[in-house]
């Protein structure tokens, strides 16, 4: 009785002290502002991020949101190139930004007296670059060079790249967000300056400032700033092509001699996180752990990793922060004299042992309690708050929807997991890889 | 009775940034010492505890001892099995982690306030009373098995294991402290509970505390949670010299780029240069996009996504180090850069624009640490395991401040030394042959 006890405890404490202190306005061309405080630095991250990402870039130009993304660094009508960073870096600051597949992102980190100065310039770039076609060149090279040492050099990100590919069969998340090798090195000026037009704009925007700031303040200076920026008119509409009814299992065998040692991986088409519909999201989030969270208390863990000596490593996995349907995955590194067939046979038998048995009430209130825990400790980490509404805010939710997100995951029941692993366990809508050294041990 | 030794209030002023922390010095009635920040507004406490040693302490033959110790302190203790362990853990939502390096053993944990009691009774059991199954030995050694074959087909890896084995030769740094293939296969149960007895002792223990505590709190706290560790542990290995001369060192791996690690011997964190050559490294290739070599390889010629120089004064020895992957075809023009920029620094030295811009970056930039209670506390154990005392975070600024003009290029001259470079490059690198 008492394991209940300090649960029941927990959550009560919990409650009361996990909401962060977040503001959030409008401007009048559109650019939704999101202020959340923390005092307990005189830090702050400022934030722009931009409703674009790799999945809206137009057929033949893969990378061009990335490739814009360094470009954003060169000179615009008022500051030389990289003369942005070199402004952070004298104050004290660090800058960088990523792209991603539904978003595009900026950010500087600084005391928090600077925040006037990085509005001014990032308001400036938001529609003022200007760029030579030295800057393109030089930088292609760098862009190129990046691919060479992220995934290139890496067995496990080109292995990734295949499965995504395979996954989806009409939708740009099956194309790579840094871009194909071949597209990149074609990449031009006029491309490039055609996306950042189109998508550059206010009303396509999000500030997000955290840090040791008064909401009003950051209200002022962001009016003061962004707010004479004209809102575009014809701003394109985020509709990209969707999936068609998926009819085929995949199945792909990458080689690679720079594989240390092989390994299977298995993705589902999933349902993301909606605005005002977040519960089968949730209750995906519960389904990875309960089937691959920890590799100690997880049925695939105990089961593959315990049980038997089946695996080195088993884990499952599902974010739902994406704007279009997203992926549920598996993960299974076989143990040594264990083949690729036993490993993934031994896998598929615990995801039918999930769907047969009954989900343990002890498992259920543990992972509740983490959960809610998690929101406490995120409390330690504006930036990582800062994130969390970027992304969501950049991925069709709103922040209504984020606030109601830890709520919706303490009400999952054991129906709707089951009920929406029903749904996703098609493997018809599944790939799944073998990632090996050699073809012999594709077996 | 609780001895609270000092109670030190800063204020961390910078140009740009004022930071307040209160650190309190503590000595447990047991004597052990710890900096405390109480920072009640979120319901958790974080805990930082480091042991000096680490993996350089592993036994002759031994190697990997340390580490593979460490990873199954989180497999099982006292009366609770690794699952069970994991699944008392999983009740509290406390989070442990327990990680091996060169020279510590570092423990961290983060717990809300309401089970403050229970998560450091179960993390007294990890520390205390691990149960090292053999089970949990077999299990978790496959899986660093496994590691040390991924890092032998890892381009990094593969030069991080060949620049160590040159510069440091028998001495732990010159080998991984995940052991050999070998060495790890041929660990017995009785060398992890020796290396436990080695590696967790009072005598080398450093300790900090910030969150929701008192700091009449944690005297008691560290006595229940540490006093039960044995008081001393062996001695430490000898200081060894950085034995690798300039020169390159091509291993061929079949990749579409190359990756090179340099350096070359460095200086020790006391030194009463050390601040100079802090600068002129930030210079040189810290400073992000503004360093030298990030302007030079990457901003003008497009040669690399990125390039690095760093000082690495570790306990036993000190380097500078840094590291470039370029492609195949590009990485002798990527290397002959750097060197021409390595020479630079120590001919030209800095001009006063790039000196006044460090400072402004590095003194700015300091406060913005201090913006967690995880990252004080990790901030704080560090100090204490190189010896500076707590108000080192109000006197930090001044010393980079102090550094002239003259100070500076001289340690740039005296430290940086293109013909002292060793690179390690693996891949096909095209127009590049191992020197003699």
């Amino acid at each position: 009785m008492t394991r209940f006890f300090a649960a029941l405890v927990l959550t009560f404490l919990a409650l009361t002290a996990s909401a962060e202190e977040v503001t959030t306005y409008t401007l009048d061309n559109g650019m939704d502002v999101v202020v959340i405080e923390d005092r307990r630095a005189p830090v702050v991250v400022h934030m722009v991020w931009y409703k674009v990402g790799s999945a809206d870039e137009p057929e033949g130009q893969s990378g061009v949101a990335h490739f814009l993304e360094h470009l954003m660094f060169k000179g615009t009508d008022m500051l030389a190139p990289g003369e942005f960073s070199q402004v952070v870096a004298a104050n004290g600051g660090r800058d960088n930004a990523f792209t991603s597949f539904d978003y595009t992102a900026y950010f500087q980190r600084v005391a928090a007296d600077r925040l006037d100065l990085m509005m001014q310039m990032e308001a400036n770039r938001m529609t003022n670059l200007a760029l030579t076609p030295e800057d393109i060149t030089t930088e292609r090279r760098v862009v190129l060079e990046e691919r060479a040492q992220v995934t290139d050099s890496s067995a496990g990100a080109l292995a990734r790249e295949q499965l995504m590919a395979a996954q989806y069969q009409n939708h740009r998340y099956g194309v790579p967000i840094i871009g194909w090798q071949h597209e990149i090195a074609q990449l031009d000026m006029p491309q490039l300056m055609a996306f950042y037009e189109r998508h550059y704009a206010p009303n396509n925007a999000i500030l997000i400032v955290a840090g040791d700031v008064d909401p009003e303040d950051v209200l002022a200076l962001a009016r003061e700033h962004y707010g004479p920026i004209p809102a575009k008119a014809d701003l394109p509409e985020r509709a990209r092509p969707t999936e068609p009814p998926q009819r085929a299992e995949r199945r792909i065998t990458y080689v690679d001699p720079r594989v240390s040692q092989p390994y299977v991986v298995r993705s589902y088409l999933a349902p993301e996180r909606n605005s005002g519909a977040q519960e089968d999201a949730a209750a995906l989030v519960y389904l990875a752990e309960l089937l691959g969270g920890s590799p100690f208390t997880s049925d695939l863990g105990r089961a593959l990793q315990f049980d038997t000596q089946t695996a080195l490593y088993t884990n499952a996995s599902y974010s739902g922060m994406s704007l279009d349907e997203t992926t549920f995955s598996f993960i299974v590194l076989p143990s040594e004299d264990v083949s690729l067939s036993e490993a993934e046979a031994a896998m598929d038998e615990v995801i039918a042992a999930f769907m047969e048995n009954e989900i343990d009430p002890a498992r259920m209130e543990a992972i509740r309690t983490q959960l809610r825990a998690s929101e406490i400790y995120a409390l330690d980490d504006a930036q990582g708050l800062a994130r969390r509404y970027g992304m969501a805010l950049t991925t069709g939710l709103t922040v209504a929807d984020v606030q109601a997100w830890p709520d919706i995951l303490q009400s999952v029941t054991p129906e709707q997991i089951k009920d929406v692993a029903t749904r996703i366990f098609d493997r018809n809508r599944a790939v799944t890889g073998w990632v090996v050294a050699t073809q012999e041990e594709a077996r | 009775m609780l001895r609270i030794v000092t109670i030190l209030w800063f204020a961390l002023l910078a140009t740009t940034a004022q930071a307040e922390i209160d650190i309190k010095q503590v000595i447990s009635d047991g004597g052990i010492n710890a900096w405390v920040v109480e920072e009640p507004s979120i319901p958790f406490v974080a805990l930082e505890i480091r042991f000096r040693g680490g993996a350089s302490l592993d036994l002759p033959g031994k190697r990997g001892a340390t580490n593979l110790m460490a990873a199954l302190l989180e497999e099982g203790a006292a009366d609770r099995d690794a699952q069970a362990f994991q699944t008392e853990l999983e009740r509290l939502a406390a989070r442990f982690s327990f990680r091996a390096t060169d020279d510590t053993i570092s423990i961290s944990a983060e717990f809300l306030t309401e089970n403050r009691d229970d998560a450091l009774a179960l993390l007294e059991q990890a520390l205390i009373a691990p149960r090292f199954d053999q089970t949990a030995i077999d299990r978790v050694r496959a899986q660093v098995l496994a590691g040390i074959a991924s890092d032998a087909v890892n381009p990094r890896s593969i030069a991080d294991a060949a620049f160590d084995a040159a510069a440091f030769g028998d001495h732990p740094y010159g080998s991984s402290l995940d052991g050999t293939v070998d060495s790890v296969t041929a660990l017995t149960r009785d060398d992890i509970i020796a290396a436990h007895r080695n590696a967790l002792t009072r005598d080398r223990l450093y300790v900090s505390v910030v969150g929701d505590v008192t700091v009449d709190q944690v005297g008691p706290m560290l006595d229940a949670l540490l006093g039960d560790l044995p008081a001393e542990g062996p001695p430490p290995p000898a200081d060894v010299a950085f034995g690798l001369g300039g020169g390159i060192t091509v291993i061929d791996f079949d990749n579409p780029q190359s990756f090179a690690l340099f350096g070359h011997a460095g200086m020790k964190r006391d030194d009463p240069d050390f601040f100079a050559a802090f600068i002129v490294n930030h210079v040189l290739g810290a400073g992000g996009f503004e360093s030298r070599l990030m302007t030079e390889v990457r901003e003008r010629r497009g040669l690399t996504y990125g390039i690095g120089s760093f000082l690495a004064p570790m306990f036993h020895a000190e380097m500078v180090v840094g590291s470039v992957a370029s492609s195949n075809d590009t990485i002798a023009e990527a290397i002959e850069v750097t060197r021409a920029e390595w020479d630079r620094m120590a001919t030209e030295g800095l001009t006063e624009a790039e000196l006044a811009a460090a400072k402004t970056y590095l003194t700015g930039e300091y406060p913005l640490r201090f913006d967690g209670n995880a990252s004080i506390a990790s901030i704080m154990v560090g100090m204490q395991m190189i010896d500076l005392p707590p108000d080192y975070v109000i006197n930090r600024n001044d010393y980079v401040e102090a550094v002239t003009l003259d100070d500076a290029n001289r340690v740039a001259a005296e430290l940086f030394r293109a013909d002292d470079l060793h690179f390690v490059v693996v891949g096909r690198p095209e127009g590049l042959e191992s020197t003699q």
